[in-house]
Formats: structure tokens, sequence, C-alpha cells
């Protein structure tokens, strides 16, 4: 390309054409198929003449319910990619005995797996847990929008950041191979040269800011913004269980950024941190990563319950059994999270004592998730329960979650986890609470708040039809890994010797198939509701007789969500009010105090997309002209003052009749 | 005894169920790994106490509180119950506080640093039984063993008697592996620098699988290895095998060893040089290195200050094979200029000499600039090697 090596190193740092990988069959498929699929997608947005209403309504918006919805989206948008991976690793587990290598060879696989954890932790459930309480939390409590709304879009434009430089990984050179949490020394300089593990810190650093950013966020408005009369004892279960796992967020988040600044520091100028040599302690990393990474588990999964709190309740149409213990089941957890981490590796050489300490506090964990579990119970004892799709979501659940918490109790008896370790047990048993608990979750509440968001209910028929794909598909593909695990069979292997394990895999396999035609349902669901929408359409704001307060204004909310700001007298707040006989303000409205759009954080998130990509690559000049630029436009924004207006009172009296009219026309 | 109780209620169902196939952590060879699956069922047992009674009422309430039954009561508003709530904390309690209690006591039982007090359920130790030392050491892609007392070593094969004893303390020569063998005890990780430690006995002669459980490169599904449980007729026969076909082991021979490869054939040492475990695990098997326990003395003493400095290059390790100019396994993108340390090209990749990082035979003065552009170690590249690196080496032999 360029006659003279240094020019190149110096424009270039270390990416050469060499580093699109245009000779592999399987990514240049790849290659024309996101290709085609953003042709089309651009395509489509420029003859319905949508850019205008992408720019101004969604990119560029600070209205909580947008960037929830944008967050779900992406989501959604990873779970494609991090299912393909899982496709490609049950194809070849399958296939990979004896002399039959299968298709992908170590280095390939070796990355697939280490994608698929990342993508399904940070770009899928991650994204989804904010999205939703982004979505939900301010209207549950009467608000007009977060804390900081400009934050707020900032926090989300890091994150798609975050996503695209996994993405990029793809096309341009190569992801980690070292499993998701990239353990040194393997991880390190000398193990890892290339490009991998610097895509990981960077995606992940970007990512977690966000991650962060949004956690204070939501904790400020948590605490903030409630509405008058909402005291702590008083906040609906989800908002709850918001406010716990956005503490857990901010408590851990920054310990991730610090154990991946280290790595960095290992990796770019040659500290000795986590190295084997020169005072170096690679399990130093594996503490430090863990510390995180266990709290991260309950963030995932605290918004998961909460959401099952409201629909069990809503379905059964029954208040919830036991909400004081409840909470302080959501606050024992959040607190306990952070005394079990090293459970996660009895098997580094602790002393007996310590590893006892540890098996023991996770089990006590299991005391107030059993209490939880009980109450979801009674709570529909002596209810009406409604099979309609989320409460389908919830029973599964209760089901599916307490075998997985059960094989979770029995990998912290340290010695049981000595042989479960690393096996393919462990794999079933996490999948078994990530899909069991935070998918059924997070599917669950997207089903039972999609009318809120878009005015019209989900298509049964589908969403059924998903449930029981997801939930016969999970049995097939992680029943097979309990039993593999209890023959011995490690994680992340690219072959086996053995021919008589093969069986185990191809059902693993075809769990997998059931689970694409789960994901596939659940797509139809969303093209199907969209057709059907006139049918579907919810004109009440709500359409599954709710009890807390999002469930008071209209469908989909107006932009300040509540034309007044609601008094609260108790918990499940809208329930009361039906009961009382509540009877919506028809006048006397006033013009409506708002935040204002801004692209900035879009234009951060691009701006840091680059910087990324210049550390990745070794391309300083880029580097430190893009994060000069940050700092530049980010002091630049706190010199916008012309950050809020009014909406006149006009347009609010005018958007309450509308309203108005709709209920009286259904009447 | 309950808990043996509690392990046959889990354990006929699960026969039953799973007659067909093989799975090795329900019917182990040796008397940690049975402990260790006793373990599993009693825990299992005591939580399905209440995991099952949960489950069924789930359904039952599902299935009798549904809408359409009008003959189910309905109480929208009852939410609270002094007793039900404190049977719901009470319950899981109970079951954790015996579960802890069996955690705590076995977890020091079975502790894997501790020497064992009995051979089965059966036999206890006999007082001044020596136990078989096995030194275990992970390495790109292959496990090696030292048999101090027997003076020889193996690539990837593993033989002990029965019914003895095995104490063996394990280490990595390169990054985290774990070493487990399913039918005899739990896995535990070999890490360099370190040493950790597995107490044992295999109770039935067979031949067993045995792998590394975690995570450690391109080769890592490869690094499987036999363990052969033998009587002790036997195993002398194969100390004898190892000793009458086999090669010495010195240092050198093992540097070469040490060198990443993958699928290795089962290896043979009929001696092997002194002290070289010892070096392994201290990271000093190269001539000229500081070995680790060397450095933490000077350290415990108060350290040598500014001078320790001078040592530095010394106890360098990771990049042993940076300097040699080999690449690491883990690269495949030409972004360093160095060749794979894996013998095989990464398929799909296009062969090195394609990669336009650095033109072989550049001019002299761009070594050092290779040099810190390959990665972390720039910096101590350049201190370390610059006076005879970029004097001594030439350019092109740095991307060979």
């Amino acid at each position: 390309m360029f006659s003279n090596p240094d020019l190149q190193k110096l424009l270039f740092g270390r990416l050469t054409l060499d580093a699109v990988p245009l000779h592999e069959p399987i990514l240049l498929v790849t290659f024309a198929m996101v290709g085609l699929g953003g042709i089309a997608v651009l395509g489509a947005l420029t003859y319905f003449r949508l850019w205008g209403t992408l720019w101004r309504d969604w990119f560029t918006s600070v209205d909580h319910k947008k960037i929830g919805i944008m967050y779900i989206v992406l989501a959604l948008v990873m779970l494609l990619r991090g299912f393909a991976d899982a496709l490609m690793m049950r194809a070849q587990q399958a296939m990979a005995f004896g002399d039959v290598e299968g298709y992908l060879p170590p280095h390939h696989y070796d990355q697939i797996f280490t994608a698929h954890g990342v993508i399904m932790i940070f770009f899928v459930a991650m994204p989804l847990v904010t999205g939703l309480m982004n979505f939900v939390v301010p209207l549950q409590i009467g608000a007009r929008d977060v804390a900081f709304p400009f934050l707020n879009n900032f926090s989300f434009w890091m994150t798609v950041s975050g996503a695209v430089t996994v993405m990029a990984s793809l096309f341009v050179g190569e992801f980690a191979r070292t499993g998701w949490l990239a353990y040194p020394p393997l991880s390190g300089p000398a193990m890892s040269p290339g490009v991998g593990v610097d895509y990981y810190i960077w995606a992940l650093q970007i990512a977690g800011i966000g991650t962060l950013l949004s956690g204070i966020n939501l904790i400020a408005t948590i605490v903030k913004m409630r509405a008058p009369g909402m005291s702590m004892m008083k906040m609906p279960v989800f908002t709850w269980t918001a406010l716990c796992t956005n503490i857990l967020i901010v408590a851990a988040f920054p310990i991730l950024t610090a154990v991946l600044a280290l790595l960095s520091l290992d990796r770019y100028v040659g500290t000795h941190f986590f190295s084997n040599d020169l005072g170096g302690n690679p399990m130093m990393y594996v503490n430090l990563i863990w510390i995180w990474g266990h709290p991260e588990v309950y963030i995932l999964i605290l918004p998961a319950f909460g959401v099952f709190s409201e629909i069990v309740s809503t379905f059964s149409s029954k208040r919830l059994f036991g909400y004081a213990s409840m909470v302080y089941a959501t606050v024992v957890i959040t607190i306990l999270s952070y005394l079990v981490w090293l459970h996660h590796f009895f098997t580094m050489g602790s002393g007996a004592s310590v590893n006892s300490f540890f098996g023991i506090t996770t089990m006590i964990i299991s005391i107030p998730t059993g209490a939880k579990i009980f109450n979801w119970l009674f709570t529909m004892y002596k209810g009406r329960i409604r099979f309609e799709v989320p409460m389908l979501w919830t029973v599964g659940f209760m089901v599916t979650f307490t075998i997985g918490g059960m094989t979770g109790v029995l990998l912290a008896v340290p010695p049981a986890d000595f042989v479960l370790h690393n096996s393919l047990f462990l794999i079933a048993h996490f999948h078994n609470v990530i899909i069991g608990g935070v998918l059924f979750g997070m599917l669950a509440g997207i089903t039972y708040w999609f009318p809120k968001a878009f005015g019209f209910k989900l298509d049964e028929f589908w969403g059924k039809v998903s449930f029981w794909f997801w939930l016969t598909g999970f049995w097939f593909a992680f029943a097979p890994l309990y039993v593999l695990g209890l023959m011995g069979v490690t994680r992340r292997v690219q072959h086996f010797d053995d021919p008589s394990l093969q069986i185990w895999f191809v059902i693993a396999a075809f769990g997998a198939l059931l689970i694409l035609c789960g994901i596939a349902s659940f797509a139809m669901t969303l093209v199907v509701s969209f057709i059907r929408r006139d049918q579907l359409r919810d004109t009440t704001g709500d359409p599954w007789g709710g009890r807390t307060l999002e469930w008071a204004t209209s469908s989909p909310p107006p932009d300040y969500n509540f034309a007044f700001t609601p008094v609260i007298h108790d918990h499940d707040a809208w329930w009361d009010m039906k009961k009382r006989g509540y009877s919506r303000p028809l006048h006397g409205f006033k013009a409506i105090h708002m935040p204002k759009n801004t692209a900035t954080g879009l234009i951060l998130g691009v701006l840091s997309i680059i910087f990324s990509f210049a550390m990745i690559w070794y391309i300083w000049w880029l580097a430190a002209f893009s994060f000069l630029v940050i700092a530049v436009v980010s002091i630049g924004h706190t010199f916008n003052y012309n950050r809020d207006f009014y909406i006149p009172a006009d347009e609010v009296i005018r958007t309450e009749g509308q309203r108005t009219a709709l209920m009286a026309e259904r009447v | 005894m309950p808990v043996k109780f509690l392990r046959n209620l889990v354990l006929l169902p699960l026969f039953g169920l799973l007659s067909g196939c093989n799975m090795v952590l329900m019917q182990p060879s040796g008397d940690i790994a049975a402990r260790q699956r006793d373990l599993i069922l009693a825990s299992t047992g005591l939580m399905l106490l209440i995991i099952i009674p949960v489950i069924a009422f789930t359904l039952l309430f599902a299935w009798r509180y549904r809408v359409s039954n009008k003959e189910a009561e309905y109480d929208p508003d009852w939410h609270h119950s002094t007793q039900l709530e404190v049977l719901i904390w009470s319950a899981p309690l109970v079951i954790v506080i015996a579960l802890g209690a069996l955690t705590w006591i076995s977890t020091h039982t079975l502790d894997p640093y501790r020497p064992l007090s009995r051979l089965d359920a059966e036999r206890p130790l006999a007082a001044g039984v020596k136990p078989l030392t096995v030194e275990v050491v992970a390495l790109d892609w292959k496990w090696l063993f030292f048999y101090p007392d027997q003076g020889i070593a193996t690539v990837n094969e593993l033989a002990a008697p029965v019914d003895v004893p095995i104490s063996f303390k394990i280490t990595s020569a390169t990054v985290m592996n774990s070493f487990f063998i399913p039918a005899l005890a739990g896995q535990i990780y070999a890490m360099a620098g370190m040493e950790t430690k597995l107490h044992a006995v295999i109770n039935k002669a067979g031949v067993y699988e045995g792998l590394s459980a975690n995570y450690s490169g391109s080769g890592f599904s490869r690094m499987n290895f036999k363990f052969h449980g033998l009587d002790q007729a036997g195993f002398d026969s194969w100390v004898a095998k190892v000793k009458a076909e086999g090669k010495p082991l010195s240092r050198q021979s093992y540097i070469e060893l040490e060198k990443p490869s993958e699928r290795e054939p089962v290896r043979y040492f009929s001696t092997v040089e002194n002290g070289l475990y010892g070096a392994v695990l201290n990271m000093c098997v190269i001539p000229g290195k500081m070995c680790m326990n060397e450095m933490m003395h000077i350290d415990a003493m108060g350290g040598a200050g500014k001078e320790s400095h001078g040592n530095r290059q010394r106890l360098e390790y990771d990049n042993r094979y940076a300097e040699e100019g080999v690449e690491a396994p883990a690269a495949t993108v030409g972004g360093s200029g160095r060749e794979s340390r894996s013998p095989e090209q990464p398929e799909g990749m296009k062969p090195k000499s394609n990669a336009p990082a650095v033109k072989p035979g550049s001019a002299p003065e761009h070594s050092g600039h290779d040099h810190s552009g390959h990665q972390g170690h720039g910096a101590k590249a350049n201190d370390g090697t610059e006076s005879k690196g970029s004097d001594s080496v030439a350019p092109g032999q740095l991307n060979r």
C-alpha cells in the first residue's frame, strides 16, 4: 500500500489491509448479509422519508421513554448476533468428534464463545434491563423524565458505541480469544498480542461509562423525583428493584473500569499488574473482575424479579403478597451480592475456611430469593389468574428459575464445585438463571409494557407460540449440558475425542433450533401486532387492569407523561385511585416545563468509537485528536444554556382533549 | 445415616433415568471424588425437600386459581399473613443451616491441601504410608509430570498405584490451566510461579481421562492425558518401562519441550536433571534468569533498592518467546510482525510473509521502532535489550 513502512505505521498504526478477513468464507457471507441488510434499512428509511423523524424524535431525544425503547431495540438487534454465535457453537460441538474437526478452527471458535458471552451480558441483558428501567421507572413514580435527561441520552449512545466496537471486530481484525472475562496472563500482552483483547477492553470501557452514568441518573430519579405521597415503602416493587440494581451498578462498575484500566496499562505501557513475572499477579485480576462480576449477576436479575412482581399481582388481580418482605429481600440480596464473589474460583487454592465462608454466604442469598418465590406463590393463591402472555412467562420462570437456583446452591458447596467448576453443568446452571430468569423476565416485561409504549397490545397467539418454543427450547438445549457436566465434560472445548458424547450435543443443538423458532416467533409477534394494531389498540391506557401509576396515563403517554403530578396514598397507586373512583382532571392545564433535545450525546458516541478504534489499532495521532475533540465537545456542551422549553398550555389542552374524546368513543 | 439416605433418595431415580450413559462424576473411582459425589447428592436431596413443594404448589396454584375456575376463592386484598411470612423465611433458613453445616465440615475434610486420612469408607490410612509425589506442570498445550521419588518424568500420561495416596504439586509454565481427573478428585488451578496442591487416591485399576478444565488458548481442546490406575506390580513395571524407553530430561531439552505445541504424543523421560521442577516453579529454567524464590528472599530481607534494577531483565519471563522473535499463539492479525508461536498457521489467515508490517532487511535503525510497535512490552524490550538487541540481532532475524 505504502512504500515507506514508517509512514504507513504513523498513519495507520498496525492496521493493514490484511486485517480485513476477506479470506474467511464464513465472514464473507456475514459481510454480504450485513451489507445487504444495511442497504435495505437505509433504502427503506430514505424511501419512507424517515430520516428527519429518526433524527428529531429518536436519536437526539432526551425523552426517557424513547431512550428506553432504543435501548431495547439495541438489545434485540444484538440478541440476533449473540444468538448466531450460540448456534455456531452448538453446530460445532454437535459435529466435532473423533476424526471430524468441525467447521470452526480453534482460533475462530474461541472468538465466538468469547463474543457470545460478552455480547449477551453487556449488549443484550444490560440494555434490556436499562431500557426497561428507563421506560418504566419515571412513569411508575409519576415523574416527567429522569433527573438528568441529557445524561440519559449520552449513556445510551455510549452503550451503542461499545456495541459498534464489538461488531467492528467482526469486520476489521479479530475479537478476543480469552473467554468473556479475559483472564490474564492469557489476555496479557505476551499471550494475546493481537487486537482482540483491545477490542474487548475498549468496548467494555465505553459501554461501562454509559452504564455507570445511567445508574447515577436512575438513582437520582428514584430518590428525588417521586410523586408527592410516594414514600419509599409505597414505591412499586419494580422501582425498588431498579433502585437496588442501580446502587449495585454505581458501586460495582467502577471496579470493572479500574481492572480493565490496569489490564490496559499492562498491554499498552508494559506495567506488570497481572503478568506472571516481575511481581505481577493474575489472581488479583480474577478477584477484581468477580468483585464486579458477581454483583453484575444481581444487577441483571433484580429488575427481572421486579417485573415478575408487577405481573403476578396484575394478572392475579390481587395485591402482592408480603410487599414489605419483598422489599427487604431485595435489599438483603443487594448487600449480600458483595460477599460472595470468591465462589467463582474456589479452585484457585484458597484455604478451607475462606472457601466455606464464601460458600455459606452464597447459600444465604437463597433465603431472600426463596422468600420472593414464596411471595409470588402466595400472590397467586386466592387470586383470579389470567394466563395472558406475561403471566405465562412468569409461571415458566418460577419453575425454571427454581431449578437453576438449586443447581446454583449446589455449586456453592466448595467440594462439589471442585468437580463441577468449569464444566457444562456450570454452563447449564448460569444459562438456567440468565435465560430462565433475566431473559424470561425481560420478554415478559416487554410484552407487559408494550401497549404502554406503543398504544397497542402484542398479538397473543404468536406471543404464546414464542413462549412455548423458548421454554421447551431452553430445556432441550440445557438439560443435556447438565448431564454432560456430570459426565465430566468441561466448557470452551472445540473438539471431543469420545463419540458417545455426541448424542447429547445433538439434542442441545436441537434445543438451540427450538429457541431460534422462539426468536422468530417473537419477531413474528411484532410484525403481526403492527399489522393488526387497530384491533389491538389500547384506548384506555390500562389494558391489563393494572395497579401502578404508569397505567393511569394514556398509551402511549404524552411527552410530559402526566398533565398533573398525581398524589399517592397507597403503594398500588392506580388500583387505589380506581377504587376511590378517580376521575381525570379535564381543565386547569398549565404549560409544562420540559428538557430540550440535543445531538451532543450522539456526537460524543461517534467520537468515542473513533477514539477506541484508534487506540485498538495504535493510530496514536487519531486517538489524541479524537480525545481532544471529545474534551472540547463535552466542555462546549456545558455552555449550551438553551436546554429547556415549555409545552404551551394550549397543546396540553389539545392532547388531553384528544384522550378524553378517545375514551368517550369507547364507552 | 441421613446423608446416605438423602443420597439414595436422589441416586435411585437418577440411575433409573440415566443408566445408559457413563456419568463419571456419579460413579467415580477415587475416594475423594466419591465423597464429592456423595456431597452433591446429599445437598441436592436437602434442597429438593423445598424445591419439589415449591414447583408443585406453583403448578397447583396456577391451575386452581385460573380465572375460569369460578369455584376457587378470590380475595383481592389478602396480602399479609404473619405465620406464612415466618414460614417462608424460616423454611429456607433451616435448609441453609443444614447445608451450611454440611459445607463447613465437608470443605475442611475435603480440602485438597489436606493429606488423606483414609483410603475409602472402610479403610483408614495406615500410619507411616508414604504417598506417591507427582509434580505437575501445565505447558502450552500438554501436561508434564515429574515423579521425584522415581526420578522419571512423562508428558501426557500419568500413572499411580491403586490405594496409595497421591500428593500432587501443581504449577504452570504458561497461562492459567486447571488440573482435573474427574474419576479421581476435583480440579485445582495450575498457575505460573505458584504451587497448588491436591491429595487423592485411586481405588480401582483402570484408565481414566485427565484434562485441563480452564481455557488456555488454541491447543486447549487437545490438552488431555490418560491417567492409569495400576496395581503395585503394574506401576513398578510402568516405571521400569519409562526408564527403559525414555530419554533424559535436561534443562535444555525442557526448554525445547515447553515451546507451544498441540496434540502432543505421550513422551517418557528416564532421568530428570536435578532441581528442574523447582526451576520451572520459580520461572528460572532459562540460563541467566533469576529464580522467584531468590527474588522473594531479597525482598524479604528488605529489598535491594535501586540496585534491583539490575535484576530486571533476569526476572522477565512472559516475553521469553517474544525475545526470540516468535509470536504468541493468540496473534492472527499481522499486526506485530512476529511469527505465530504455534507451529500451525491459523486457518483462514494469509501466510505471514504477506503481512507488510515490516519489510525484512529494512534499515537497522528501524529495529528499535519495531520493538515499541509490538505491544505493551515495547518499553521493556527497549531498556532490556537495547544494548544487545540492536547490535547483535539483525532486524531480518526479528521478523523471520
